[in-house]
This record gives structure tokens, C-alpha cells and sequence, in this order.
């Protein structure tokens, strides 16, 4: 079984008031271990939400989820937090950074539900800060950094825990093109030397490039 | 140990709306602590009554008097101890504002019938030998800086003339509801005076005080003594000391009751305030509810940051107001008329009251956001535009 990550028959609705809303309808994909994969589409056709659903914040109302032969979408509430804290890295658009917390703590909080000590905790946050270039902020709180380095603060919070897949949905769509850039490189690198499984949402061509595979979503289902 | 500098952190994030909350609880605090202060200062007689004395009244109303003469015929009734009375004389000392009782009594038997006023056998002698002396309380001692020998001069009122006294004791509150702000002379010497100016006001007392064996007896004992002088002039009405306190709070306790009624009003508004505050501050942070989620901390520490910031919020304004409370109801006992209440600080209820509530308005005040905030998915908090 060399398939890491596997959607079968996947289908997923949202209810608004009375009506449901038919978001991905009966969607199958399997990603291999150690791929770095770029889905594309249109804004609304469904990327953020198969992202999620692979990641294990959101169930899908109909099919199955794989992720490494466990079988997430039967998981419960609290099961699922477990997995996704030993298991997946969250890289987002709008980096979602705790803005009280300096760039430290804020690659620290993954970790403080791990049994890990202070100072193994110290030791695996200036490891992942040092892996995005960023030791010498450490100290910074998010509103004193630049877009590109929040990314990098939440690239390496993503990694910190060392989980198997790293999500990412639209990490480049707020920034500009030599800090996307930064971040395309940062991805790629965990993906070649530390062996990331890396999914990633894009609408940006350029941004998909870096990707070993693309596959294009469109009105909830691949083409 | 994170979570803890995380809730610190939260909390003063937005340090104008935090210090603003803040404020509105210590001052809710302090108007809560001084409500309840009127409150107790006024229920203060109540509680330092006694339940093995009668006060025995003119019937129709405490300001008749009634005649010397019934005294012997109340102690002779089975289960009476002994029988004292008492005289309101008023005067003024020093001037109008000055508001401590002055008692016109039996000197040979008040004090026995009063063991919380605690005088030394000495003093106790002194005063029961010299017609024109006086005993006061430590508080009336205090405050107009009277020692052993002084004189007081009162002018009379209710019985005219100059009067003067001699301070010859000094009595000490044996607990601390004990009234130390009174003031007591010879009643003899009154009556002998009113003997000569109007003979027609000689030989009447203001109320007897009855000490009886058992409390169990009292309505017994009451009813018998209102018996013995049924259809006559002057017919008694004889209760509890606790009872007559109460009755003759209920005339007043409109307010009272308005006080106690607001002062817990104070705490749904401080409710209101901080829960506002609350809510405000975990609508702002839904989407970073939601990245702690999605990093895999679960309900229960999100429970413990709401509840923590607004605990905390709650406890330093708590703490203020609590810090403040007691100089503020000291300057309030400063420009109250003096004796207007007898005892005027603030009783530990109130403290533990002031305390406990703040700590449940801090953990009420966090239902509505931790609801919300444990309600909300992830992916809906993501999406969440503030
Ligand atoms: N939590 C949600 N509740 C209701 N509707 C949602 C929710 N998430 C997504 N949708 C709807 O599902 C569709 C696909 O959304 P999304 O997966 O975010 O698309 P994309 O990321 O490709 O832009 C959109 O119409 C969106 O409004
Ligand atoms: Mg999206």
C-alpha cells in the first residue's frame, strides 16, 4: 500500500438554514507518501474544504478518509484532535498566528500538549525556527514582522510536532511575489530533505509549479 | 504553566476596555460593600439584643411614660429576675449633631441587667454613690476625648435646664455588636429635679427592662405583665428586645430594604458589564479558538482561557474595590452624625459576600463565550469575519 493519503467516494454538503449546499460530490484522490501535490480551481469549487477533510477539521457526509491506514473520517470529536496534533502541520492564508504570543511561543503551543519537557521543548522550537531562517525573531511578537516571516513563524509551528502531512491552503495568497517565493522554497525543501507529505490549495500557476503534481478541482469534483 | 502567562496575556490586550471593566467592578465593589454596611449597621441593634430581656412599654406608644410604681409588681412575677428601667432624656451635648443615646437609668440595677457593658466594680461603685455622675461608653470616650472625672454639660431638652455630670466610669463593649455609645446617669437625680420644676412629670420612667430566668417564657411572662395593668391609665406592651428592635426597624425599613434590594442590582450589572466584556473579547478571538482547536487543544482548555481572563478580570476588580471599600466606609463613619448608627464597619458577611460574588460573576460572565466558543467548528471559525 503505497498510497499515504486516500479519498474515496467522498461527498460533502454544508447546510445553510433549510437548504444543503452541495460542495464536493462523490470525489475520490490518493496521494502518495512523500508527494508534494497542488490542487488547483476556481474560488468555490471546493479546494479549502477537500483540504479540510483530509486534515481532519471537517467530516465528510459521505465516504471515506484515509490517512497512513487510519481511518479518519470515523474518528470522534476529541479522537480527531489527537491525531491531528501527532499528525498533520496547518500552514493557512492569513498565517493565523496568536498575536499575544512571540514567534517562540507561537511554535511552542503545538508542543505543549506533547509530554516533552521545557527544555526539549526549547530544543524543537529553535530547531523549526532555524529551519525557516527566523532564530534571530524569536522574541518578536507577529505584528512586528513581515508578512513573509509570519508565514515562516506558521511554517514552523506546522513542523515543530514533525508530523507526516503538511496542509497548506493558499500559503502565498497574501504575499508578495519574493516572500511567496520564500515560502514555495521553504515547502518544497521540507517536502525534499525532511520528507513532508505536502498538500497544498492554490488558484496561483506559479505557485503550483513548485509542486510535483497538480490536479485541478472544479464545482466539487477532479478533472 | 502557559496557559496561565496565555490568559495574562488575553487579558490585558486591550488594556482601556480591561482597566474600564475593571474600574466598573471595583466600584460596584465599593457601592455594594458601603450598601451592605448601612444594611448590617442597621440590623447592628438587632443582633446584639438579647433573648432573656423584655422591654415593657407604654401601650400606645414609646414615647408615653409609664409610672415608677409598676416596678415592684412586674418583679414580683414568677420567673421575672430582676427589673430595671430606662429613660430617654436626649439634650444636647456640644451641639445637634452630636446623636448618642443619653439614658436617664437605675444606677443600682441597669448595669446587672447589661453585663455586656463591662465596667470595673471600682467605676461601678464610684457611680452607683454620687447622684450626679455618669458612665459612658468607650466609643462616646474616644471620640470626645473624656476621661474619668470630666464633666459633661448637657442642655436639656426634653427636661429643661443645664445639666452636669460627672464622668465616673467608663464602660468597655464586651462584644462587638455591644453599643459603646452610650451615655448613663442617675435617674433619681432627673426624678428629683422634676420633683421641684413639675412635680406632675415626677415618678414616670420611660420603659422597663425585664430580664427573665428563661427565654423560653418570654410570651408568658410578656402576657402577664400586660395583664396586671389591663384597663388601667397607662397600659404596657411588653416584648423581646429582639422583637421591639425589629419593630422599630420595620418603621424605617422601606429603605433598608431598597438598599438590600439595590445592592444586589449593583451585581447584575457588573454582570452585565464584565459578561459584555467577555463576550466581546471571545468574538474577537473565534478564529484563534479555532487554530487551537485545529493544533489539537480541546474544549476543556478553552474553557480554562475564557474563564481564566475573566476570573482574573473579576478578582483585580475585586480586589480593589475590596481594598478600597474600608477607607471609604471609614470617611462615610467620619461625616455620618456621630451615634446615628452605633456600630458603622464593615462585618466580615461582607467581605465574603463582596468576595464570592465577584468570583461568580467572573465564572458567570464566561458561560456565554466558552458556550459559543465550544459550539463553533472549526471550519466555521475560519470563516468567521469579525
Ligand atoms: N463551513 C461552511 N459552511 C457553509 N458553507 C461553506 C462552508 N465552507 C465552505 N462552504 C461553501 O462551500 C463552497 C466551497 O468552499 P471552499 O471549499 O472554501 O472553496 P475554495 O476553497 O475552493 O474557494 C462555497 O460555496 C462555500 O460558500
Ligand atoms: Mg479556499
Amino acid at each position: 500500500m503505497s498510497a499515504l493519503i486516500k479519498v474515496e467516494n467522498v461527498s460533502k454538503s454544508y447546510k445553510r438554514d433549510s437548504f444543503e449546499i452541495p460542495v464536493l460530490n462523490n470525489l475520490s484522490l490518493s496521494v502518495d507518501e512523500g508527494e508534494f501535490i497542488a490542487l488547483m480551481g476556481p474560488s468555490g469549487s471546493g479546494k479549502t474544504t477537500l483540504l479540510n477533510l483530509i486534515a481532519g477539521i471537517d467530516k465528510p457526509s459521505e465516504g471515506k478518509i484515509f490517512v497512513n491506514e487510519t481511518e479518519v473520517s470515523s474518528l470522534n470529536e476529541s479522537a480527531l484532535a489527537k491525531w491531528r496534533a501527532s499528525n498533520i502541520g496547518f500552514v493557512f492564508q492569513f498565517y493565523n498566528l496568536i498575536p499575544v504570543l512571540t514567534a517562540f511561543e507561537n511554535v511552542e503551543l503545538p508542543l505543549l500538549l506533547t509530554h516533552l519537557s521545557k527544555s526539549e521543548r526549547k530544543e524543537h522550537v529553535e530547531t523549526a525556527l532555524n529551519v525557516v531562517s527566523l532564530s534571530d525573531r524569536m522574541d518578536h511578537y507577529p505584528k512586528q514582522l513581515s508578512g513573509g516571516q509570519e508565514q515562516r513563524v506558521a511554517i514552523a509551528r506546522a513542523v515543530v510536532t514533525d508530523p507526516l502531512v503538511l496542509v497548506a491552503d493558499e500559503p502565498t495568497g497574501d504575499l508578495d511575489k519574493n516572500s511567496a517565493d520564500e515560502i514555495l522554497i521553504l515547502l518544497e525543501r521540507l517536502n525534499k530533505e525532511f520528507k513532508k507529505t505536502v498538500v497544498m490549495v492554490t488558484h496561483d500557476p506559479h505557485a503550483a509549479e513548485t509542486a510535483h503534481l497538480i490536479r485541478h478541482l472544479d464545482k466539487g469534483e477532479l478533472v | 504553566m502557559k496557559i496561565l502567562k496565555l490568559i495574562f496575556r488575553n487579558t490585558f490586550r486591550h488594556k482601556l476596555r480591561t482597566f474600564l471593566t475593571i474600574l466598573g467592578i471595583a466600584i460596584a465593589v465599593i457601592a455594594f460593600g458601603l450598601m451592605r454596611t448601612v444594611v448590617s449597621a442597621w440590623y447592628a441593634g438587632v443582633d446584639a439584643s438579647s433573648a432573656n430581656r423584655l422591654i415593657t412599654r407604654q401601650a400606645v406608644s414609646f414615647i408615653f411614660p409609664l409610672p415608677y410604681s409598676y416596678r415592684d409588681k412586674i418583679a414580683r412575677i414568677n420567673g421575672v429576675e430582676k427589673v430595671t428601667y430606662a429613660n430617654w432624656f436626649q439634650g444636647v451635648y456640644i451641639d445637634k449633631n452630636q446623636f448618642f443615646p443619653r439614658l436617664a437609668v437605675d444606677a443600682d440595677t441597669y448595669l446587672d441587667v447589661y453585663p455586656e457593658f463591662l465596667l470595673s466594680k471600682k467605676e461601678l461603685d464610684t457611680f452607683k454613690k454620687e447622684r450626679n455622675s455618669c458612665v459612658i461608653g468607650a466609643d462616646i470616650a474616644k471620640q470626645y476625648k473624656l476621661k474619668l472625672g470630666d464633666v459633661m454639660t448637657i442642655d436639656g431638652d426634653i427636661y429643661p435646664g443645664t445639666w452636669e455630670f460627672v464622668v465616673r466610669g467608663i464602660y468597655k463593649p464586651k462584644f462587638k455588636s455591644t453599643d459603646a455609645t452610650q451615655m448613663l446617669f442617675h435617674w433619681k437625680y432627673l426624678d428629683e429635679t422634676m420633683k421641684k420644676s413639675s412635680p406632675g412629670r415626677a415618678g414616670k420612667i420611660g420603659w422597663f427592662i425585664v430580664k427573665i430566668k428563661d427565654p423560653n417564657q418570654s410570651a408568658e411572662i410578656s402576657s402577664e405583665i400586660d395583664g396586671l395593668f389591663k384597663n388601667s391609665t397607662a397600659e404596657t406592651k411588653s416584648e423581646t428586645e429582639r422583637a421591639f428592635q425589629q419593630g422599630f426597624l420595620a418603621s424605617t425599613s422601606a429603605i433598608i430594604t431598597a438598599m438590600n434590594f439595590i445592592s444586589f442590582v449593583i451585581i447584575g450589572i457588573i454582570m452585565l458589564v464584565l459578561g459584555n466584556t467577555m463576550i466581546m473579547s471571545a468574538r474577537e478571538r473565534t478564529r484563534e479558538y479555532a487554530v487551537m482547536k485545529t493544533l489539537g487543544f480541546s474544549g476543556k482548555h478553552l474553557i480554562w482561557l475564557i474563564m481564566g481572563e475573566s476570573l482574573l478580570i473579576s478578582i483585580i476588580g475585586g480586589g480593589i474595590g475590596l481594598l478600597f471599600v474600608f477607607p471609604i466606609v471609614a470617611g462615610f463613619a467620619e461625616v455620618i452624625p456621630k451615634g446615628f448608627f452605633p456600630i458603622f464597619r464593615i462585618v466580615p458577611i461582607t467581605i465574603i459576600l463582596s468576595a464570592s460574588l465577584a468570583i461568580l460573576i467572573g465564572i458567570a460572565s464566561a458561560i456565554f463565550p466558552i458556550q459559543r466558543a465550544l459550539k463553533t467548528k472549526i471550519v466555521d471559525g475560519f470563516r468567521f469575519v469579525g
